[in-house]
C-alpha cells in the first residue's frame, strides 16, 4: 500500500430503499490533499460523504456493498465505534447550522466531551480552531456573542471550527460555501490550503471553478457513476473522457 | 357598496370571532360580578389564607384548598411530566415508524376518555390499592396525582413531541457528525434547543391538572382539612365549586364564585406563562431562520 493514501473506497455500492444510487466506485483519497467530487445534481456526491463518517445510518433503509478503508481499516468494521469514526472524519454541511448557544460553546462543546479538559486546554483548543477557520480575528472580542449573530460567511466558518476543534484527520465539506458571497469564499479557500499542510480534505465544491481553483485531485461523479478521476492538472487539463470534458466546459446536457 | 361586498367575507369572521371572545368577556364578567363582593366582604386575606370553611356558620376560607390543588396537582407534575417527556423523545428519536403509528393514535385516543371514566378507573383500581398497599382510606392527594398523571400525558407528550420534531434536521446532524452518540446529541443538543416548547407543555399539562374536576372528585376525598401527607384527602378548588354550587344559595354560592375567581387567576397566568415562553423562543429560532 502506498504509503500516502488516507481512504481507500473499494468498489463500493450505496442503495436507497431499492434504488442504487452509487455504483462500484473505486478511489484512492491522497494524506495532506485537497480531492473533489464534483459533477452535476444528483451524481451522488453528498451521499458518498455521508458514507465515509457513516452519517446515512440515520436513513432508514439504506444498503451498502463494497467497502471503505481508511489508514487500511474497514470502516464497516464491527467492532469499530462510529463516533471514532466521526471524530476522525469531520463534517462540514452545505447550510451552516450553528447551535443556538454562544460562538465559544459552539466550538467547544465537541472537546468538553471528548476527554476531561481544563478550562484552559479547552480555551486553547476552541482558540485555535477559530484561528485555523480564520475566524479568529472577527470574533475574538465576543466569544460570548450568540452564534446566531454572525453573518453566514462567518457562521460557515464557525461549523468548519467546530469540525476542526476535535481536531480530526479527515474534513469533508460538501458544498460549503455555497450560500457565501466571494470574500467569504476566498477566506475559506484560503483556511483550506493551510488545513492541507495537517489534514486530509475532501470537498464538494460548489462549482467547476472553484475545483479547478483548489483540488489536487479530483472526481467526476456522473449519476452515481465515477466517470474520471486523478490530478487537477489531468481532469481540468486534458479529461479523458469526452462527458467530463462536456461538464467543465460548460457544454453539459 | 362595492367595497362592502368585497370585504363582506372579513366583516362576517369578525362577527363570529366577536362572538368567541364576547363569550369570554360575559363568563368573565359573571363570575367577576357574583363572586367579588364576597372577597370585598371576608377580605381578600381571611378567604385566601383563612383555615375553615364551614358555609353554614359562614366561614368563607380557601387556603385548604388552595393546598390541596397545589398539591394534587404538584403530585401529577412529578408523576407525569417525566414519563411524558421520556415518551415524546422515545417516540420522535427511537420508535420505528410502525411503533409511532400506533403510539400517537393511542395517546390521543388518551386525551378523548371522559374525565368520569378516568375518575371510575381511578376509584376501582387505584384507590383500593393505596388503601390496602400503602395505607389511609384511598382516597387521598396520591390517588387523585396518579389518575391526573394519565389525564395530563397527552398534552405533555403532544406538545413536547412537537418541539422536538419541529428542531432544524441539522442541528442533530451535525451534532452527530462531531461524533456525539445519539443520547449525548439529544441531551446536548436537542433537548436544550427544545426547551421552551417543553416547558410549555409542561405548563399546559399542569393547567389541565388543576381545571380537572370531575375525575378528582371521585376519588380525592373532598375532605376540607389541611392534608397532613400524600395519602389523606383533600378538597381542591375545582371540586369545591363542583360539589357544592348544586345546592348553594346567597352567600355561600357567592364564595364559590370567588373560588372560581382565584382558579381562573391561576390558570390566567399558567397559560400565559406558557405563551410567552413559547413565542420568546419561536423568535430566537425566527432570529436563526433569517440569518442563514
Ligand atoms: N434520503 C434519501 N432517500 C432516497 N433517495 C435519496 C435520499 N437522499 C438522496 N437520494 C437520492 O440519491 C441520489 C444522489 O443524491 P445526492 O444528494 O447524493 O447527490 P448529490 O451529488 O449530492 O446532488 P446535489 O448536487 O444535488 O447535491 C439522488 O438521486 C437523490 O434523489
Ligand atoms: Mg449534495
Amino acid at each position: 500500500m502506498e504509503e500516502n493514501i488516507k481512504i481507500e473506497i473499494k468498489d463500493f455500492s450505496f442503495l436507497y430503499h431499492k434504488k442504487q444510487v452509487i455504483h462500484n466506485l473505486n478511489l484512492k483519497i491522497h494524506k495532506n490533499e485537497i480531492t473533489s467530487f464534483f459533477g452535476p445534481a444528483n451524481g451522488g456526491v453528498t451521499t458518498l460523504l455521508r458514507s465515509l463518517n457513516r452519517l446515512f445510518e440515520l436513513n432508514h433503509d439504506t444498503h451498502t456493498k463494497g467497502d471503505i478503508l481508511i489508514d487500511g481499516k474497514s470502516i464497516f468494521d464491527p467492532d469499530s465505534s462510529v463516533t471514532e469514526l466521526r471524530r476522525k472524519v469531520g463534517m462540514v454541511f452545505e447550510i451552516p447550522a450553528p447551535l443556538p448557544i454562544s460562538i465559544f460553546d459552539n466550538v467547544a462543546y465537541g472537546p468538553r466531551l471528548k476527554k476531561k479538559k481544563s478550562k484552559s486546554e479547552i480555551n486553547d483548543v476552541v482558540e485555535q480552531a477559530l484561528k485555523q477557520a480564520a475566524l479568529w480575528d472577527d470574533v475574538k472580542d465576543r466569544l460570548k456573542a450568540p452564534a446566531m449573530s454572525l453573518s453566514g460567511g462567518q457562521q460557515q466558518r464557525l461549523c468548519i471550527a467546530r469540525v476542526l476543534a476535535l481536531q480530526p484527520e479527515v474534513i469533508m465539506l460538501d458544498r460549503a460555501c455555497s450560500g457565501l458571497d466571494p470574500i467569504s469564499t476566498a477566506k475559506i479557500e484560503e483556511s483550506l490550503f493551510q488545513l492541507k499542510e495537517e489534514f486530509t480534505i475532501v470537498i464538494a465544491p460548489h462549482n467547476v471553478q472553484q475545483a479547478i481553483r483548489i483540488s489536487d485531485r479530483a472526481a467526476f461523479m456522473l449519476m452515481g457513476h465515477l466517470i474520471e478521476a486523478g490530478t487537477s492538472d489531468e481532469v481540468f487539463g486534458s479529461p479523458k473522457d469526452q462527458r467530463t470534458n462536456d461538464y467543465i466546459t460548460g457544454r453539459f446536457g | 357598496m362595492k367595497k362592502f361586498k368585497e370585504n363582506l367575507p372579513g366583516h362576517i369572521f369578525l362577527l363570529l370571532a366577536l362572538s368567541s371572545i364576547s363569550a369570554l368577556a360575559l363568563i368573565t364578567g359573571f363570575i367577576v360580578v357574583r363572586g367579588a363582593p364576597i372577597i370585598t366582604d371576608v377580605g381578600l386575606k381571611d378567604f385566601a389564607f383563612g383555615m375553615s370553611w364551614a358555609p353554614s356558620l359562614e366561614e368563607y376560607g380557601i387556603f385548604p384548598m388552595i393546598i390541596g390543588t397545589v398539591a394534587v396537582s404538584l403530585g401529577a407534575a412529578l408523576i407525569g411530566v417525566p414519563i411524558g417527556i421520556c415518551c415524546s423523545i422515545f417516540l420522535s428519536e427511537f420508535a420505528p415508524p410502525f411503533i409511532t403509528a400506533i403510539f400517537r393514535p393511542a395517546i390521543q385516543l388518551l386525551a378523548g376518555i371522559p374525565s368520569v371514566v378516568y375518575g371510575f378507573w381511578g376509584l376501582i383500581f387505584i384507590v383500593p390499592f393505596i388503601r390496602d398497599y400503602l395505607g389511609g382510606p384511598g382516597l387521598s392527594i396520591l390517588a387523585a396525582s396518579i389518575i391526573l398523571a394519565i389525564m395530563i400525558l397527552p398534552t405533555v407528550i403532544s406538545i413536547s413531541e412537537v418541539s422536538l420534531l419541529a428542531l432544524p434536521k441539522q442541528y442533530k446532524e451535525g451534532a452527530l457528525a462531531l461524533g456525539l452518540t445519539h443520547w449525548q446529541t439529544i441531551r446536548i443538543v436537542m433537548l436544550p434547543a427544545a426547551k421552551s416548547g417543553i416547558v410549555a407543555a409542561v405548563i399546559l399539562g399542569i393547567g389541565r391538572a388543576i381545571g380537572e374536576t370531575m375525575a378528582v372528585i371521585m376519588i380525592v376525598g373532598n375532605a376540607v382539612a389541611m392534608p397532613e401527607s400524600i395519602l389523606d384527602p383533600v378538597r381542591t378548588l375545582t371540586t369545591n365549586i363542583g360539589i357544592e354550587m348544586g345546592y348553594a344559595t346567597g352567600v355561600h354560592q357567592e364564595a364559590l364564585f370567588a373560588t372560581g375567581i382565584v382558579l381562573f387567576i391561576v390558570i390566567m397566568i399558567l397559560n400565559a406563562t406558557a405563551q410567552y415562553i413559547v413565542s420568546s423562543g419561536k423568535q430566537a429560532r425566527g432570529k436563526e431562520r433569517q440569518k442563514s
